[in-house]
């Protein structure tokens, strides 16, 4: 059976044939049904009995193999050779995250993905395509249809050192963790008096999609951001989505990473080198004078939409996408509301006690002086997402409301 | 007493002469190093479910004893203790005491060792004492001081010791089960060939998130030994009113389980041993310990409203762990009984002295109510909630860094430092 742990591409083969006591990967493989004789991507040992460890982690030797290794199969436009002409690599923002989550996966043998349909089925947002066939299956779990209990595991396996990343396949469910994750992520750093960390990351779309009905278009932000103990993320773009999943596995405090349904196609050409996005830090994404736009995820393409009808009606608006959920990056945010005196946040969460409505309080308590008018926060509304197309249309702010906004608040 | 043998010369006491003659004379081995084996049967054989129960038949010696007798008293008398302490309003908020349970914590520290995982509900004083946590962290903790083992901030039901892989303490029923499931799952991806002991109640044990568990532990063959210490009132509910089906160790249906009498220390080693070695090869089994709390729930249940005092009477007469251990002493002749009470006096002692220090202890700097939320590091400059100050940063636990040579130290999951 393959042991060893697949850490380069290159040098699979010369691993693959040490014996070891590892365990019977075979019997971890639940469906029958699966073609491959031999998992190439073989499940990771760490062969303890002999003294000797079965990594290849040589650091340069990775690095530069990286880059040829992320191109799996199914994923020819990444390759080096079809972007000669310019830096980076062009794709898609879910192969994006999944790009970072295997590199992290590279990088560090501790971690791990947990979730339905995460393995063998290659998620169904195929965010995690190919990694089960590369990782193998203890390291790419298919979890049973059990939010709680699974989402409760990978916090324990968290605090003995391990990094899972737990998919959520729609943000709603997580609702059915909320225990685990407010009682024993957010806070068992603080109550073992700093004995633990949790560098677990829970991740998943949420957000209101085409016509899913309403409670597979839920807007949760809202209800996490309360919790001590954790920070939220929301990414928008491919380089933020892959920086931001990187950032947030290397983090030792729990992080949840929201992405939405609607942007797992955006392609956007990305460096070939690595990076990552500081996760409390905001994005400036056009710089203005007259207005500050806060938006974040989804809202941010309908904000940038409405941008192009205020320049052409000769206004200059500054949109920061706050990408940090928890903390706010009040730093980037106040300087900014220092510049332009003008505030306009536009969000998808909920009216009530979404994470507009806490950044306006935040605003306003931190920067008030500097406020020229009253902060206008534009968010979705407080209706469960009908499933009719106006009204779903409705929920959501649309960038003509965006608009009459600006131009409200700059009179 | 070992006078009398030699005094005494009927028939029956010949075999005493051929002891060596330091155990028949007073010059006998000091009971806390004597480890010749003694064997003893348990007071009720195992019941068992989908697999063979272990024998009834335990090995023990007398260091062993001495060493149970020794931490249950010490468990015992800090219960105790506890409770004038919350009554004396030094304790506040939730106290639950685990005085009658002791065995259940002793014996299975006696079958495991510190690279096997514990994890346990809000009763969790004296498990976290087996682990080796001090009186001192105990009693400061309790009273919410600096010295207690979560710095003050966790309170009775957050007690944690990372060195000895105790994670808690926790104050959620049954919560606390996935994060064991979760811990075995650990044990497996490091092939760390030690198992997770998850404690959980009678109460608990109607709690769907732990079928979940246990259904992804069988399918994914972890070590996980799920412990139900049935002290058969959830609360103020007795588990005839609660569980349709209140033979707990038969519940996990595919898993097996063992029931056990859990105020019997001795059993619940034979037990403990027998499931480690079970769930090595075999993955998960589920344990039921049949024990008993003297307390009622927590300090604001009196305890009496859903039980007889002959209830409690009785089983503190028949069955109390203390008093197995003490007869067993005594009948094979370890000790004397006024060596016992010596050892109690000397625990008590003990225990008083911890609560004179810990009352010494000062309650925590006001800067901690903001430190321990967020685990700073990692070379990614961290900043507060509001972002307006910069907080310096050290290097965390297993020394990640985001630089782009990519240079990794894995401390936790393996034992060997990589080569870089």
């Amino acid at each position: 059976m393959a042991t060893g742990f697949h850490g380069v591409g290159a040098a699979v083969a010369a691993l693959s044939s040490s014996p070891s006591n590892s365990f019977d990967s075979k019997k971890l493989l639940c469906s029958p049904r699966r073609s491959f004789p031999v998992r190439k991507g073989a499940s990771f040992v760490a062969d303890r009995s002999d003294g000797s460890v079965n990594l290849d982690l040589n650091p340069k030797a990775r690095r530069a193999q990286q880059l040829i290794v992320n191109a799996v199969a199914n994923k020819a436009d990444s390759s080096p050779a079809s972007s000669s002409s310019k830096p980076g690599h062009e794709l898609l923002l879910f192969e994006a995250l999944r790009e970072g989550l295997e590199e992290e996966m590279d990088r560090d043998p501790r971690v791990c993905v947990m979730g339905e349909d995460v393995g063998h089925y290659g998620g169904s947002y195929k965010v995690t395509r190919g990694l089960a066939e590369k990782f193998g299956d203890l390291r790419v779990l298919d979890t049973p249809i059990a939010e709680n209990s699974f989402t409760g595991m990978g916090i324990g396996a968290a605090m003995t050192g391990l990094r899972p990343v737990v998919e959520g396949m729609n943000m709603g469910f997580l609702l059915l963790a909320f225990n685990q994750i407010s009682n024993n992520c957010g806070m068992l750093h603080y109550t073992s008096g700093g004995q633990f960390t949790i560098p677990i990351v829970i991740r998943g779309p949420g957000g209101v999609g085409r016509q899913l009905g309403a409670e597979h278009s839920q807007r949760l932000e809202s209800y996490f951001q309360s919790i001590p103990g954790i920070q939220m993320v929301a990414c928008s773009t491919p380089y933020n989505a892959k920086g931001l999943m990187k950032a947030a596995i290397r983090s030792e405090n729990p992080v949840i990473l929201f992405e939405h349904v609607l942007l797992y196609n955006l392609k956007e050409r990305i460096p070939d080198e690595d990076y990552i996005c500081n996760l409390e830090e905001a994005e400036m994404v056009r710089p203005g004078e007259h207005v500050t736009i806060l938006t974040y995820s989804r809202m941010r393409y309908h904000v940038m939409q409405a941008a192009k009808t205020l320049v052409n009606k000769g206004y200059d608006p500054e949109v920061i996408d706050i990408r940090s959920l928890k903390p706010f990056d009040l730093h980037t945010i106040g300087n900014s509301v220092k510049k332009t005196h003008r505030v306009l946040i536009v969000e998808e969460c909920m009216r009530t006690g979404g994470i507009g409505a806490s950044l306006t309080a935040a605003i306003t308590e931190n920067f008030h002086d500097y406020l020229d008018t009253p902060i206008m926060c534009l968010s979705s509304q407080d209706v469960p997402t009908p499933y009719a197309g106006t009204l779903e249309e409705w929920t959501v702010v649309q960038p003509a409301q965006i608009v009459t906004a600006v131009e409200q608040l700059c009179k | 007493m070992a006078l009398s043998h030699l005094a005494s010369s009927s028939p029956s006491r010949s075999a005493n002469l051929l002891k060596p003659l330091s155990s028949v004379i007073s010059l006998r081995r000091p009971i806390s190093t004597d480890t010749t084996p003694i064997t003893v049967e348990t007071s009720v054989p195992f019941t068992a479910h989908q697999c063979e129960a272990p024998s009834r038949t335990v090995q023990t010696n007398a260091k062993e004893l001495a060493t149970f007798f020794r931490d249950m008293v010490v468990m015992r008398r800090m219960e105790i203790a506890a409770d004038s302490l919350y009554k004396a309003k030094l304790i506040r908020g939730f106290c639950h005491l685990y005085d009658g349970q002791e065995a259940v914590a002793v014996g299975m520290e006696a079958a495991l060792t510190k690279k096997d995982c514990i994890i346990t509900s809000y009763r969790d004083h004296c498990t976290f004492v087996a682990r080796g946590g001090t009186l001192l962290e105990v009693f400061a903790e309790l009273m919410g001081r600096q010295a207690g083992c979560s710095k003050g901030k966790g309170g009775s039901m957050h007690f944690y010791k990372k060195d000895s892989n105790f994670y808690g303490g926790h104050g959620i029923v049954g919560a606390q089960v996935p994060l064991g499931c979760g811990l075995a799952f650990a044990q497996k991806y490091c092939k760390d060939e030690a198992v997770t002991f998850a404690l959980y109640g009678d109460g608990a044990a109607n709690q769907g998130q732990l079928f979940e568990a246990l259904n992804i532990s069988a399918l994914w063959d972890l070590p996980a030994i799920l412990v139900c210490e049935n002290n058969h009132y959830g609360m103020g509910t007795a588990e005839w009113r609660a569980a349709k089906s209140p033979a707990y160790y038969k519940r996990g249906d595919y898993a097996p389980g063992l029931k056990v009498d859990g105020m019997d220390a001795l059993a619940v080693k034979q037990a403990c041993a027998f499931a480690k070695e079970h769930a090595l090869k075999n993955g998960p089994i589920i344990l039921e310990m049949d024990t008993y709390r003297y307390h009622g729930h927590s300090m604001s249940d009196p305890g009496s409203t859903y039980r007889t005092r002959d209830e409690i009477t009785g089983v503190r007469q028949e069955r109390d762990p203390i008093e197995r251990i003490r007869k067993l002493i005594l009948s094979h002749d370890l000790s004397t009984d006024k060596e016992l009470k010596d050892i109690e006096k000397e625990v008590r002692k003990e225990v008083d002295d911890a609560i004179a220090q810990a009352k010494e202890n000062p309650v925590p700097e006001p800067s901690e109510l903001f430190s321990d939320v967020y685990a700073k590091g990692l070379g990614v400059e961290s900043f507060g909630a509001d972002r307006k100050e910069k907080n310096s940063h050290g290097r965390h636990l297993d020394n990640t860094r985001d630089d782009p040579s990519g240079e990794v130290i894995i401390g936790l999951c393996f034992h060997n430092p990589l080569p870089a």
